[in-house]
């Protein structure tokens, strides 16, 4: 420790310098030159991208009556910095909030666990969606309260408190949103249901963006070079719905108090005419401060109001079922127009006797589908189960499946809206599974009269109806008829051939409007309007749900409807007179005939049996 | 004395020289980029920083090419005068400066804002030649160690009364003198493990390894490895030496496969070990009546009290923000709105520079303010972002050749006075480049000190300007006094 080398000491500190710098070189080269997430980070500081919002596309119906447009709404925004004491009273007088809720609103945005992007030079929002009334005021106040701003932020505004399903409702946008479909940022609307959420891309336009430059506070400086990077937005497409909206009112009226739907599709291209489903709601619920609240209502309601169910409800099709049974069993040359099957009350074979009402005996088919015959179909199925050219029960009931699938049964349509279901019709595997592969004809023997396995949606039946009327093809169901400068999905304007020859339909077409004019459908008559049609009766453990299928007029339809009335007893109880109402209010434009009033009058005033209950316990 | 008249201007290190304009015009060109704003103040209107900056460019230089023509002797002389009215300055400022962002170390003179501890440096460095320079100065001699100490202490104290901690801590670097001048390395060695074992015991103070506390294992196994390590240098008794090792060795393998079979906390064998350590270096010590082995007995005695003071000095001495900052820089706790703002802003915008950087005055981080302090501390942000890797490592470069320079010059100077006085020159620089850009770069913890003549402030460029000409004139005196 006496001695030293200054030599060597002088060596060592050099060294050590040098050392200490060339670290620091590493360090430098790694995070300008290896790392990229400095550069990253940089744009995002510097550079704000603010989203220029494009105004949706509106919604029209088949009439042009608008039904869904936009309104500006208010957002009030606070910007710390500039918030000076201010009359917090009156304050909260003007935007309808208790003095407790402002004072939380204003500690929840700076908490930055709640509100992470927080910054006192940046606007936060502190109230959404202020109603008309409170922004006028404000607006006229606003210059005593520095520091508050108000944004318009358009909301969805209904001219019609119908149509709820089939319209859709906007939802802030969630994670897998995000996730899926990098267009959307957080706050961002989308559809969530309806056209809304089907029509997203057309309807939404597309954003465009303003490049700012921001300093650290997040005050705006100036767009970045000169706005080269900009983007205008572009809006979304006008959507002309096919429904019409005083059709939909109408239909919406006859079925309250009951629950169920009325679907009415025109043969001729597909469309929608209306979409009733009850329970519903009002569209304009989910717009604005009460969305949650009012959403979480509704989804609590035991009675299901969100529960879309034209497409995605599957009951038994019940007798309406008949004819396509009657179509397939042609087709297949199983019968013809004349075969004539016995019916003695029931159909005598297998386990458990399916009974039948009484009506006149042996019967072709025609009369069968007009009298709703049991029997017959249960003839029918047998022999075509049994029927030696298929080689096998099992390949005849594939076929018959196949048969089935292609009068747009038992599959999914494709219709323009989310939530559809496929329905269920069974083929030999299923009943392989099911039975361990020990069954025939008479284990199945209730698919004959649309009970048993078969599940279809109304949809899938006003669509049976819409290729009976058309007599051997159908168009894809779909509710927009129209996107304003754009082109419809090709799916929509294809015929679809059913595979049943035109000359099978008939037939069946003549026992369709012999169920009106002599049979179950005697309600669906109407003296100047040939009404073809077929109730059905879904069975169910409660009350039988109630069923009606048809079209009119028999020449050149211009109509086909479905109609279910949950717990509604016989087809003919409530179904077939809402049908009859709903196709000549559509056929005479808009009114119904004095005679029918009285159908009118009974309908809405007559509460299913099994919702009785119901309704008094509110 | 005999004196031989020169002509400085042909002695004087034009090198030096060079280096300094090239570094004062870089960094007043990082100023105008650092404070450019869309308001576009002139790069020479005086309103502006960088205008500001030129004036006082404009001074220094003046008052360094003052200083040059000035006696050599006179700092010898005048050596102590300087150093005691510094010191007067800095305790004036104690009382007399206001609060400006916590800091009262500015002296307001009419419209001139002055920071006295700025000057401390060069007094100091005068002060601590001067007394160096006595015959037969022997610096191991208790007294005048502890003369020398009192000398670097006064200044730091007052600074840190000041509540300028950066400030404070850069007289530290006088050590690195000291050891130039025959302070046994031993002290520079206690000093780096004293921060390696709070570095490594604060970053894992929060581990667990089953009971043991990662920290502290870490901490007392590096212990026990430097003490054995030394021991066996100390080479007075090989064979007992040798068995130390093997010894610490064994315990330590055999302390491992007990835990692997049955888990207990590991600190207690590691102090068992360094127990049975200690006792018998006290033996060796008193066996061989050798200093050594009592030396490194103390040290493993004291390191361990260090250990456990740390933690106390952590967490009651230190002030809340403090504390965060070296958390940061440690990486243990990650606030990027808090301490780790600047840190992390500051990386961001030297990285976004990439290898060419963005060109000048077209950044978009420090044009934007993004970087608090980015025209004084953070100054080299700028550089990074708008000139790159390239940049960045050319001013690195000029910063380390002028150090190297300074050093070199140091070295052949004839006078112990000179010596000492160009070390401190070079060891002062060279200590602000290290944590100031060190900080910039998210190695060494947030200190706020300027950046050697890039830096904003008039107070810093002025004192490093006469730090530095009072050495340039000295040198080219150098061979003036016969």
């Amino acid at each position: 420790m006496q001695q030293f080398n200054p030599d060597s000491r002088k060596y060592l500190i050099i060294g050590g310098i040098c050392a200490i710098i060339f670290i620091y070189l590493v360090q430098l080269f790694y995070i300008q030159v290896i790392k990229d997430d400095y550069k990253i980070m940089a744009d995002n500081n510097a550079f704000l991208k603010k989203t220029l919002y494009p105004s949706r596309g509106m919604l029209y119906d088949r009439n042009g009556k608008l039904l869904v447009f936009n309104q500006p709404a208010y957002d009030l925004t606070i910007v710390m910095k500039e918030v000076r004491p201010f009359d917090t009273l009156k304050f909260c007088n003007i935007v309808n909030i208790s003095k407790e809720y402002l004072i939380k609103c204003l500690e929840d945005i700076k908490n930055r666990r709640i509100n992470p992007g927080y910054s006192p030079y940046l606007p936060q929002t502190i109230l959404t969606q202020l109603g008309e009334k409170e922004f006028g005021i404000l607006q006229e106040f606003l210059y005593k309260f520095p520091g508050f701003y108000i944004q318009s932020q358009p909301v969805r505004k209904y001219n019609y408190p119908h149509a709820a399903h089939l319209l859709g409702y906007m939802q802030i946008v969630d994670r897998q949103n995000i996730f899926d479909d990098n267009y959307y940022s957080m706050r961002d609307y989308i559809g969530k249901s309806g056209v809304e959420r089907s029509y997203e891309s057309v309807l939404r336009g597309e954003k465009g963006v303003e490049v700012l430059l921001r300093d650290s506070h997040g005050r705006i400086k100036g767009k970045y070079e000169n706005g080269i990077y900009d983007r205008k937005p572009v809006s979304g497409k006008d959507l002309i719905l096919s429904i019409d909206i005083e059709l939909q009112k109408y239909g919406e009226e006859l079925m309250q108090n009951k629950m169920g739907t009325i679907v009415m599709i025109e043969p001729s291209t597909g469309e929608i005419l209306c979409m009733v489903i009850k329970p519903d709601y009002d569209p304009a619920l989910f717009v604005g401060r009460q969305f949650r609240e009012n959403y979480t209502h509704l989804l609590n309601n035991p009675e299901k109001p969100l529960f879309n169910r034209a497409l995605s409800a599957m009951y038994p099709p019940g007798s309406t079922f008949k004819a396509a049974q009657g179509l397939v069993f042609l087709e297949e040359n199983i019968i013809t127009p004349q075969t004539m099957f016995t019916c003695y009350h029931g159909f005598p074979l297998g386990n458990g006797r399916l009974r039948c009402h009484g009506h006149e005996s042996p019967l072709s088919l025609s009369p069968a589908i007009g009298t709703s015959c049991n029997s017959y179909f249960c003839w029918g199925i047998k022999s075509m189960l049994e029927n030696k050219k298929y080689g096998g029960t099992g390949n005849a009931i594939n076929r018959w499946h196949d048969c089935m699938v292609n009068l747009g049964l038992g599959r999914k349509l494709g219709i323009d809206l989310p939530g559809e279901k496929g329905g269920f019709i069974p083929n030999a595997q299923y009943y392989n599974k099911k039975y361990k592969n020990r069954w025939n004809a008479f284990t199945v023997i209730s698919i004959a009269i649309g009970q048993g396995e078969v599940l279809t949606t109304p949809v899938q039946i006003c669509n049976m109806a819409s290729q009976i009327a058309n007599r051997g093809y159908f168009y894809t169901p779909h509710v927009v008829k129209n996107i304003k400068n754009g082109e419809l999905d090709t799916t929509y304007t294809k015929r679809h051939y059913t595979g049943v020859s035109r000359l099978m339909y008939d037939p069946v077409i003549d026992g369709l409007r012999l169920a009106v004019t002599n049979g179950t459908c005697w309600g669906a008559w109407i003296p100047d309007i040939e009404v073809c049609g077929k109730t059905g009766t879904a069975q169910n453990p409660d009350k039988d749900h109630s069923i009606f299928m048809g079209f009119a007029p028999k020449d050149n339809p211009q109509v086909a409807i479905a109609v279910y009335v949950e717990n509604g007893g016989y087809g003919s109880e409530f179904a077939v007179p809402i049908g009859r109402l709903m196709i000549e209010k559509y056929l005479r434009g808009g009114s119904i005939a004095e005679y029918s009033k009285w159908f009118e009058y009974n309908v809405k005033n007559n509460i299913p049996a099994g919702r009785r209950n119901a309704i008094q316990e509110d | 004395m005999p004196y031989r008249r020169i002509n400085i201007w042909k002695t004087i290190d034009w090198w030096t020289i060079g280096l300094f304009f090239i570094l004062i015009i870089a960094g007043w060109l990082s100023i105008y980029g650092a404070s450019y704003d869309f308001d576009r103040v002139g790069i020479f209107d005086i309103t502006g920083r960088a205008g500001n900056q030129l004036l006082w460019i404009l001074i220094s230089v003046v008052v360094g090419f003052s200083i040059i023509m000035v006696e050599n002797d006179w700092y010898d002389i005048f050596a102590y005068w300087i150093y005691g009215f510094i010191i007067v300055l800095l305790i004036a400022t104690i009382f007399l400066a206001p609060d400006i962002k916590g800091s009262r170390s500015w002296l307001v003179l009419g419209p001139l804002n002055l920071q006295p501890a700025e000057f401390s440096k060069f007094a100091t460095a005068l002060a601590l030649s001067k007394f160096m320079n006595q015959y037969k100065f022997k610096l191991m001699d208790w007294k005048n160690f502890g003369i020398v100490l009192a000398l670097i202490a006064t200044p730091m104290l007052l600074t840190l009364m000041q509540h300028e901690t950066g400030s404070a801590l850069v007289i530290l670097a006088f050590f690195i003198v000291l050891y130039r001048e025959g302070m046994p390395g031993t002290f520079l060695f206690i000093g780096f493990c004293s921060i390696l074992f709070f570095t490594l015991n604060i970053k894992y103070a929060d581990l667990m390894l089953g009971e043991t506390v990662v920290g502290e294992i870490i901490v007392l196994l590096l212990i026990i490895g430097i003490v054995t390590g030394w021991v066996y240098k100390v080479k007075k008794d090989k064979t007992l030496e040798k068995y130390a090792l093997i010894g610490v060795l064994s315990l330590l393998s055999i302390a491992t496969v007990i835990y692997a079979f049955h888990p207990y906390n590991l600190t207690i064998a590691a102090f068992s070990i360094l127990g049975l350590l200690f006792l018998f270096l006290i033996g060796l010590a008193v066996k061989y009546w050798l200093r050594d082995y009592l030396f490194i007995a103390f040290f493993a005695l004291f390191s361990v009290g260090f250990l456990f003071s740390v933690d106390y000095f952590f967490n009651k001495v230190l002030e809340p923000h403090q504390k965060t900052r070296i958390q940061v820089t440690l990486g243990v706790k990650d606030d990027p709105i808090g301490a780790g703002y600047n840190v992390k802003q500051s990386k961001i915008a030297i990285g976004s520079g990439g290898f060419w950087g963005k060109g000048y005055l077209n950044g978009t981080q420090t044009k934007l303010k993004y970087v608090p302090e980015q025209d004084t501390d953070f100054i080299f942000c700028t550089v990074g972002e708008e000139k790159g890797f390239l940049g960045t490592s050319i001013v690195l470069t000029l910063f380390l050749t002028l150090i190297i320079r300074l050093i070199f010059l140091a070295e052949r100077q004839r006078s112990t006075f000179n010596r000492i006085y160009g070390y401190s020159v070079a060891s002062i620089i060279f200590f602000h480049v290290a944590v100031n850009i060190g900080m910039v770069i998210g190695i060494t913890p947030v200190i706020g000190i300027p950046l050697p003549f890039f830096s904003y402030g008039g107070s810093s460029l002025l004192a490093f300007t006469i730090l530095l000409f009072i050495f340039l004139r000295l040198d080219a005196g150098r061979s003036e006094r016969l």
